[in-house]
């Protein structure tokens, strides 16, 4: 079993036009930087990009968005991107909306084997449009789809040889998911370590799940809004 | 006097009670946090998966990999856990979270609420919001009661998208606290020195007002 890739380029090598990406990450939270800058480098287009949010102009899937690689947006929130709002009001980008637990939620079921669900989530509004709806105990609720991607990528603290990661503070968010539900799945990591090293106690997604894994280098973790406490 | 939006979030902050979980949306209802009464401890959630959020950081105590769902750097309180976005929102759908308080762009009679898209301006998304109105056990809206053209954000029904429907429970603005009735908006409480008429004229929706409508105590 070899799931050591050398650098983000070598992992993302077979990844092609059209392709349907998970990208990990909430806002600038716990982004793969380096599978992200690898995308850029190969300019692969057409390429639909399931992530809560799309970065800001210059950093995350902001990237990839001036360099117009992106077909489709799949995101719960997408306020934050002036370069996004100039490519969807023209036309060139096209955009699905979900509700960011149905989001979490498609692709957690993904990963678990589940094809499909009901939520109360947007019972009542235009999300909930062409969807089959069921009353179960007393509440409407919707139909969603799991939903998965050709390539999860995904960025961890901590991982071994195995692909067994280990996250750090809130950079779980989706990443975790997105992990279980890519067809195959690419993991960068702050520090990569020799099986044995993590404790088996301390794995948030097991290395069944990951397919190659790289050591990450020059991690910027830009901070979106720094905001401090006022002392008196 | 009509309310500031630090007095609409120490009015709401007088609805938390101890042991509550509470997700707090982002504007006014952040601000909420900076009320608790005294002798109660209440717990903040985060969407993006926290559980026992903290005050914002001194310098010193940023940290890149530790947000709130409004993006912001955050500390955590002691005893807080941490968990992906998949678990965070099946703790709200499963009704875990005792208190939502979120902003909104009109809330309806029947205690419907618009506050994610207004057509023909660009949309950013609806975030969080469908999953926290359709599943929390109670929820509040801070919001102002006119928009900024002077028209009632209180309605028979809403004009705008719904984010959610009948899910309102409570709305606190500068002038009135409000809760949805069978029969519409009932008026329970009015801003120091606000008339009943001045709310009553700011209504535009079904507004039941009993005899005595007492001052809000801040």
């Amino acid at each position: 079993m070899n799931k050591l890739f050398i650098d983000a380029d070598a992992a993302i090598a077979d990844i092609c036009d059209e392709a349907i990406l998970m990208v990990g990450g909430f806002g600038l939270n716990g982004i793969p930087e380096n599978l992200i800058a690898a995308l850029v480098r190969k300019g692969i287009k057409g390429l639909t990009c399931i992530s809560n949010n799309a970065g800001v102009d210059d950093f995350g899937l902001g990237l990839l968005l001036q360099t117009r690689q992106i077909k489709k947006m799949m995101s719960s929130y997408v306020g934050e991107n002036a370069e996004f709002e100039r490519q969807l009001l023209n036309g060139e980008l096209e955009v699905d909306l979900i509700p960011q637990g149905t989001l979490a939620t498609r692709i957690e079921m993904a990963g678990m084997g589940i094809p499909a669900f009901f939520t109360p989530t947007g019972y009542g509004t235009e999300i909930a449009i062409g969807k089959e709806i069921r009353e179960f105990n007393g509440k409407m609720h919707l139909m969603e789809l799991a939903l998965h991607a050709d390539f999860s990528l995904v960025k961890a603290w901590k991982g071994d040889h195995l692909g067994n990661l280990v996250f750090r503070k809130t950079t779980r968010n989706f990443s975790t998911s997105m992990a279980k539900a890519g067809n195959i799945t690419i993991a960068e990591v702050e520090e990569l370590v020799e099986p044995g090293a993590i404790d088996p106690d301390e794995v948030d997604v097991a290395g069944v799940y990951v397919h190659r894994i790289f050591q990450g280098k020059n991690y910027e973790k830009r901070i979106e809004r720094k905001t401090l406490r006022i002392q008196s | 006097m009509s309310l500031d939006k630090f007095g609409i979030a120490k009015r709401i902050a007088q609805e938390l009670k101890d042991g509550m979980y509470v997700n707090l949306g982002i504007g006014i209802p952040t601000l909420v946090a900076n009320f608790i009464p005294e002798n109660i401890n209440v717990i903040f959630q985060s969407e993006n998966g926290i559980l026992g959020m903290g005050p914002y950081p001194t310098e010193a105590e940023v940290d890149a990999d530790l947000i709130n769902a409004g993006k912001e750097t955050v500390t955590l309180i002691k005893g807080a856990a941490l968990f992906d976005s998949a678990e965070s929102f099946g703790m709200i759908r499963a009704g875990k979270i005792d208190l939502t308080v979120l902003g909104a762009m009109e809330v309806s009679e029947k205690g419907d609420i618009a506050n994610w898209k207004i057509p023909g301006k660009m949309v950013k998304g609806m975030g969080g919001a469908m999953d926290l109105v359709a599943s929390a056990k109670n929820i509040i809206v801070a919001m102002m009661h006119t928009n900024p053209k002077g028209e009632s954000k209180l309605l028979a029904q809403c004009s705008l998208p719904l984010t959610g429907m009948a899910c309102v429970k409570k709305i606190v603005t500068e002038i009135a606290v409000l809760e949805i009735g069978e029969d519409g908006f009932i008026l329970l409480e009015r801003a120091p020195g606000v008339t009943v008429e001045e709310i009553v004229q700011k209504t535009a929706g079904k507004l039941i007002v009993p005899d005595y409508v007492p001052e809000m105590q801040l």
